[in-house]
């Protein structure tokens, strides 16, 4: 009954809309909102076929790459800043500057210094997306609890396994927070990539169909980023769950006292 | 100051008044044994924006392989400064600390330290099992002897039903026996304590006081408890070291001369261990109001007679 | 462990032994910040002289700084950071109050709370430029578009947070307001919005950044007038400094609006006694 109930709660209010998006078009014929049905057929037919190996693919997997170096670098570069001091005063400025520029602005930057490629678009994801995963890193290892710290050291930890063993578990819940933001910022700046400066990719794709008019096939391309967005939130949370289930329980603990 | 100093015993307390049974000379059996430790001199000079600070102004004493030593200050007395000095977590301003005949420049891998602060010291993302583990993984023992060592440490520390949970799941007395366990099962030659009981109740206290003891009686390791509780320091040493407040020299080192099987119920009630609570007591009295025994030779384990 | 085990070697170890690193800490932090600065300038000033990158794709510093500088001169450069921070200011607003009010509703009640959880977990990771096409049929380059953009990327924030400060309302103190007669209204303001007010301020400081990175992005992607337009125009006319000029002033802009918010938050937690950690998830 309860299962029963729960699921309810999750169902009834996306049922309810779709509901509603389909009484509402039912007798139109409107030119800016496709029926329902409509959508779903113009989505298979538009993504599913050529175009899913020719634009959504490698789109996403400039993303995957983007991704994978910001968070490489972001944690490398936030473990070397945030274990020493002076670096950490060093760079604080110029890291609080980089952070505060709106990421899309880096779109023409790199068109400039890189070329319009494979390699720019790369790189704008991960110029936009190394920065949370930076600062958050640094803020992770800056804040190691300083008893546990001697701890390690009185075991004669150090070194690598003092990285491993220590700073990276704990700051992991610092640098999961910034490749959270990491994931959103990285899907932006894919799009925005394509749009601005692309002759293929997904933003390209459906920045081509709204010039065009075709509205239906326009809102397939939105439900599709949508659904990537909402795809990249599922892995995350999915992962986080796992990496960060100490974390959960310790914060319970903390909050129930 | 001191003659407001209550008195356990209803006697007046009286400056310079020697307990009994304090001032008694080294036993045989000690003297048998080796030095294990020796601090020679240790002085720290803290940098700080009013300008230095002395935290340790000259410390000197010897502890024996086996023994159980137990250092006792008021509060501000540098107790941390000093063992982190002797755990080589931090670097005398002048002075040394000898380990086994070699001068300690960093955390020697015969030596385990358990913090006051358990929730701090163990690792939240390793389950209990993990955070015993840890420390030998990193010395690269192999797996089998890993797991008969974690085993034993856990069980010896009545944690033997818990290696599953996570430390942030058990209370905070059973924290403090993982992180015990962890001590343990690293098998060092001297185990230093900081305080380690001082944020748990009364009676798991107790329950961890007498687990000290049982372990230093199994595995004959070499112990050395800081406490500020003259109590604790009492019931647990063989010897008790009382440091003066800040700056910290050696105020006296008393020998605690009370039976080897000690109970919290009977051993706490004689009159011997009132005695020497008085007496230290009323030293750290004395250490608090500034006044240090003129002559402290060091390393010796009582004061002049 | 080496030969220096007299006392007097030991002694004088920590003065020999002062590492650059050490004595580098015993500056003040703020020289550092400016070293750390000019050393960055320096390195960026470097590159293209040295010929690592040509001056026509990396102008030095001293170029950029320069135009920057004279930027600040011209009405025209001020109409596009006022036309960026109107559409930020407008969006975050219009974003901020309906968050609020919603999230008020839906954080007061158990049902709505649960009947919702499922679309809003859905709607959240929806990138707001995935709307840009739609933006552009239906507003073009006027504002509209611009603000629909920013409202959607900011409301997100803003409500999540709403929704975290009015689950920490304290259960005890929401049923005594009730017992002692209190409407929903006054409840509202004086249980409710107390505990949340902090929670809005740090929806705000991040709904804040979020709105300047969409009105840029607007700017750049759809050519709303704004800097971000600017820097499109610069870069396809091939003005490659001043367009480096332009990059800085938003990342400027992107700090003053960062200090402003995370000032006002500062001051918003001080004033409430529960000091948190920003909620993740």
């Amino acid at each position: 009954m309860r299962a029963l109930r729960s699921v309810f709660y999750v169902v009834a209010l996306p049922a309810a809309l779709v509901a509603l998006w389909w009484l509402l078009t039912l007798g139109s014929d409107s030119f800016w909102v496709p029926r329902p049905g409509e959508l779903v057929s113009t989505f298979r037919e538009v993504w599913i076929g050529p175009r899913f190996m020719d634009d959504v693919v490698p789109s996403l997997t400039r993303l995957a790459v983007g991704l994978v170096l910001a968070i490489a670098l972001g944690i490398l570069g936030g473990l070397a800043i945030g274990s020493s001091r002076v670096l950490r005063r060093l760079s604080e400025p110029v890291l609080e500057f980089f952070r505060a520029i709106p990421p899309p602005v880096l779109v023409p930057i790199l068109m400039v210094l890189v070329g319009v490629n494979d390699t720019m678009k790369v790189l704008v994801i991960v110029s936009g997306a190394v920065w949370p995963v930076l600062l958050n890193t640094i803020e992770g290892v800056r804040g190691i609890d300083e008893v546990l710290s001697d701890t390690a050291k009185s075991y004669g930890i150090h070194g690598t396994s003092r990285i491993t063993m220590l700073t990276l578990p704990a700051a992991s819940p610092n640098f999961m927070t910034g490749i959270r933001q990491a994931l959103s910022i990285g899907l932006i700046l894919m799009v925005i990539s394509e749009m601005f400066a692309s002759s293929s990719g997904l933003g390209f794709t459906i920045v081509q169909f709204q010039r065009s008019f075709a509205v239906t096939e326009m809102w397939s391309g939105i439900v599709l980023l949508g659904l990537i967005g909402v795809l990249l939130a599922g892995i995350y949370s999915f992962v986080e769950r796992r990496v960060l289930r100490w974390y959960h329980g310790l914060k319970e603990v903390e909050q129930s006292e | 100051m001191s003659e407001t100093t209550p008195s356990p015993t209803g006697q007046p307390a009286a400056p310079g008044a020697a307990a009994p049974s304090a001032p008694t000379a080294p036993t045989a059996r000690e003297e048998r044994q080796e030095v294990l430790l020796s601090v020679r001199g240790v002085r720290k000079i803290y940098p700080s924006a009013a300008g230095p600070v002395e935290a340790v102004r000259d410390l000197t004493f010897d502890v024996r392989r086996g023994e159980l030593a137990c250092i006792v200050g008021p509060s501000g007395a540098g107790k941390t400064t000093l063992l982190k000095i002797i755990a080589g977590l931090l670097e005398p301003t002048s002075g040394q600390v000898i380990l086994e005949g070699e001068p300690v420049s960093g955390p020697p891998r015969t030596m385990a330290v358990v913090f006051q602060e358990y929730g701090r010291s163990l690792f939240p993302w390793l389950t209990v099992r993990g955070n015993v583990e840890l420390p030998l993984k990193n010395a690269r023992v192999p797996a089998a002897e890993r797991a008969r060592r974690i085993d034993e440490a856990l069980e010896a520390v009545g944690l033997a039903h818990a290696h599953r949970r996570y430390p942030w799941q058990l209370s905070g007395g059973m924290q403090q026996r993982v992180a015990i366990a962890r001590a343990v099962a690293y098998e060092p030659h001297i185990l230093l304590m900081d305080e380690p009981f001082a944020a748990v109740d009364a009676q798991t206290r107790a329950d961890l006081e007498d687990l000290v003891r049982d372990i230093w009686h199994r595995l004959g390791v070499t112990v050395l408890f800081v406490t500020h509780d003259i109590d604790e320091s009492v019931y647990l040493g063989e010897r008790v070291i009382i440091l003066s407040s800040s700056p910290t020299v050696v105020q006296e080192d008393v020998h605690i001369d009370l039976p080897d099987e000690r109970s919290q119920l009977e051993t706490r009630s004689t009159k011997q261990f009132a005695d020497l609570r008085h007496h230290i007591y009323e030293q750290i009295q004395l250490a608090k109001a500034g006044i240090v025994p003129a002559q402290i030779a060091a390393g010796v384990t009582q004061k002049e007679v | 462990m080496s030969s220096s085990t007299d006392d007097v070697a030991r002694a004088g170890a920590p003065a020999r032994g002062r590492s650059l690193h050490d004595r580098l800490l015993s500056w003040p932090p703020v020289v550092l910040g400016v070293a750390g600065t000019l050393l960055f300038l320096g390195v960026w000033e470097l590159v293209p002289a040295l010929g690592l990158v040509p001056a026509k794709y990396l102008p030095p510093p001293s170029e950029t700084l320069g135009i920057f500088a004279r930027n600040l001169t011209f009405v025209d450069f001020w109409l596009a950071v006022w036309d960026t921070l109107r559409g930020w200011g407008l969006g975050l607003a219009f974003a901020a109050s309906a968050a609020l009010v919603i999230g008020l509703v839906i954080g007061g009640s158990g049902v709505l709370r649960r009947l919702t959880h499922s679309t809003i977990e859905f709607l959240r990771p929806v990138p707001s430029v995935a709307l840009i096409p739609l933006a552009v049929l239906l507003f073009g380059f006027d504002l509209e578009s611009k603000l629909m953009l920013i409202v959607y990327a900011a409301f997100w924030q803003v409500l999540i947070q709403v929704l975290y400060g009015v689950a920490d309302v304290d259960p005890v103190a929401r049923n005594t307001a009730r017992s002692f007669g209190l409407g929903y209204l006054a409840r509202v303001r004086h249980v409710v919005w107390p505990t949340v007010l902090p929670y809005l301020m740090t929806g705000l400081r991040l709904g804040a950044a979020v709105a300047l990175i969409l009105a840029v992005t607007a700017e750049l992607v759809i050519g709303n007038p704004g800097l971000g337009r600017e820097i499109a125009l610069a870069q396809s006319g091939g003005a490659t400094a001043p367009m480096y000029a332009l990059v800085i002033a938003t990342g400027l802009l992107g700090v003053l609006i960062n200090v402003v918010f995370r000032a006002v938050e500062r001051r918003a937690l001080s004033w409430h006694p529960s000091v948190r950690a920003e909620v993740a998830s």
